[in-house]
């Protein structure tokens, strides 16, 4: 984890600089004060307030009332209650972070070595969309997948949809989740591409690598760094997010993010399980990206 | 490949006498633009849903806005008409503005104090700074939600617009560190060390070298900051208690049929947004220009 976190190229280890050093301790503590203090009132804190919710058992006979216990049957309960809900988040997420990667690539590489003049233009084309609120975007989403839609109507057409519906299925909740989380895909790419050198690229042409393999052992190692983080910076918020099932999904298969919310939000007394799902669900995000950054990983990623 | 033979004698002008056969440059020529066609059908694809909301912005609709009704301009002429839209719009800016203000000034201070200086617990510093965005929102809200209900509560502190405030400060903080932190490093510190050569102070170093070398690392995590604090749903869905932002208005709207008025509301930020993206990229290019 400390790999991730570190993004070590702190240039010139005390060498150069010694008037830093002299000041070291007092200035840096206090240039850091406010954001540790920040962060550990409403991100530490919270957390282990919910981590103590996550243990308390019900006051038997008093529904909604709780006290504070080692109740470790919340974890256990939230696991097997909820274990399809946990793989459709991870699943759907998964999907998603696939798709908005094959989308992503081909724009990032356009950006970085082909639009020459038109460059900025496409990068405010990729933040733009932003800025129309992401629910009401989605709502158009639900729209223009309806059933009534001309999507639906031209697939239809030429019978490529077996169930004829997008609408209020998985579908359509993937697509959503791919089209929202696009732009945190393709920005690290991007960066990462810019940075690189294309005469490297062209080399691998000249060499007689054809583009495939050009660009299998030459273009993708090089912008690993950021599709390591736009992987990442996709797949959490697509992991752990309620709105798209919501507005586009089924009835039925919710994800673990529309669990949470509604044990928080409308049952009540729902927060022991709730607290424990959001556990459940932050630990086993923090495991997949630990892992995914040991196999893929290298020195900068935040 | 196929040289000269291909092409008829009577058109081999070029002195290699070499003219790939059509086939073979049409081929080339896709495999050299591919990325391009790509890109832009992956942009039009990003535009498709803000196009579906400002054509929607003018259907006459009737209790819901998702059948094309026909054509009107009233949305356009009064988008404050529905209760509710503009009220929560103004939240949402303030909230952004006082969010985004408050953490660059806090994570720029930590971005200064990770690069420029070795301290004891940086490693866990950077750890507390990245785990934020490893989190899921909903994790972040549920446990605000728990703590401002059961702790901060108790002094007085109740959901509605300054536990949005707090919150989006919380979770712009990481990412205005990372920004800032990023254009630090690209930064020579010597630059800082000469000035100090040429006896400034450490606080007009700061000011005069400092401030405006990393001024833009500032205003990309400032534009950072603003867009993920003025789009945010899921945690301020749990902070906000009666308090509605934009979002918050869309979507329990969304329920019983977002009125037009808020495509209208909608469809004009992105319009301002990228007026001035656009207009301040045109001013640095223009000053560039002037100064080159």
């Amino acid at each position: 984890m400390s790999a991730l976190a570190a993004h070590t190229p702190t240039p010139a280890p005390a060498g150069g600089d010694e008037f830093h050093t002299r000041r070291n301790g007092k200035m840096a503590f206090l240039l850091m004060l406010p954001g540790l203090l920040w962060l550990g009132l409403f991100f530490v804190l919270p957390l282990y307030q919910l981590f103590e919710v996550s243990l308390q058992s019900r006051y038997p006979g008093y529904p909604g009332y709780y006290y504070r216990d080692l109740n470790f049957h919340n974890y256990a309960q939230a696991l097997t209650d909820y274990a399809p809900h946990f793989a459709r988040s991870f699943g759907y997420a998964g999907l998603a972070t696939f798709f908005a990667f094959v989308l992503a690539y081909p724009l990032a590489y356009a950006m970085a070595f082909k639009a020459g003049k038109w460059r900025g233009l496409m990068m405010i084309c990729v933040i733009a969309p932003f800025f129309t609120s992401f629910i009401l975007r989605t709502f158009a989403w639900s729209q223009i997948l309806a059933d009534e839609g001309f999507v639906v109507r031209f697939l239809n057409f030429f019978h490529l949809l077996p169930s004829e519906h997008i609408i209020n299925t998985p579908v359509a909740v993937i697509a959503g989740l791919t089209y929202n989380f696009l732009p945190f895909m393709v920005l690290p790419i991007y960066a990462s591409l810019e940075r690189a050198d294309a005469r490297v690229i062209e080399a691998g042409g000249d060499l007689y690598a054809n583009g495939f393999t050009t660009f299998r052992t030459v273009t993708l190692p090089m912008s690993m760094p950021g599709v390591l983080a736009g992987t990442l910076l996709t797949f959490i918020p697509a992991a752990g997010d309620f709105v798209n099932m919501e507005l586009l999904g089924p009835q039925r298969g919710k994800m673990v993010g529309n669990v949470i919310n509604d044990q928080f939000l409308t049952v009540p007394g729902g927060y022991p399980i709730a607290a424990a799902l959001s556990f459940t669900l932050m630990a086993a995000i923090l495991i997949l990206v630990f892992l995914y950054v040991r196999r893929f990983g290298t020195e900068e990623l935040v | 490949m196929s040289t000269v033979q291909s092409t008829p004698p009577t058109q081999s002008t070029s002195s290699a006498g070499y003219k790939p056969s059509f086939l073979k440059r049409s081929q080339l020529w896709l495999a050299s633009h591919f990325s391009i066609f790509a890109a832009v059908a992956v942009l039009l694809y990003l535009f498709l849903p803000v196009a579906y909301v400002f054509v929607f912005s003018f259907n006459d609709h009737g209790k819901t806005n998702i059948v094309w009704r026909s054509f009107t301009w009233k949305h356009w002429q009064d988008p404050c008409r529905v209760p509710g839209a503009c009220d929560s719009l103004v939240v949402s800016l303030e909230v952004a503005i006082i969010a985004t203000v408050v953490s660059c000034i806090i994570g720029t201070l930590m971005a200064l104090a990770l690069v420029r200086y070795q301290f004891r617990g940086k490693d866990a510093s950077n750890m507390l700074i990245f785990v934020p965005m490893a989190t899921p929102e909903i994790v972040m809200g549920a446990s605000l939600l728990t703590i401002f209900v059961q702790g901060f509560a108790n002094i007085g502190l109740d959901l509605g617009f300054w536990t949005i405030v707090i919150a989006h400060i919380m979770f712009c903080i990481s990412f205005v560190v990372v920004t800032v932190r990023a254009r630090i490093l690209s930064l020579d510190p010597k630059i800082e060390e000469a000035a100090q050569d040429l006896y400034a102070g450490p606080l007009g170093t700061f000011w005069r070298v400092t401030f405006p070398l990393i001024l833009p690392g500032v205003l990309g995590a400032a534009m950072l900051a603003f867009s993920l604090s003025f789009d945010d749903f899921i945690i301020t869905n749990f902070v906000s208690g009666n308090e509605s932002t934009f979002p918050k208005f869309v979507y329990v709207s969304a329920k019983r049929g977002i009125p037009a008025e808020a495509n209208v509301i909608g469809f004009s930020m992105f319009v301002i947004a990228v007026l001035l993206v656009v207009g301040s990229q045109g001013i640095s290019a223009w000053r560039k220009s002037k100064t080159a």
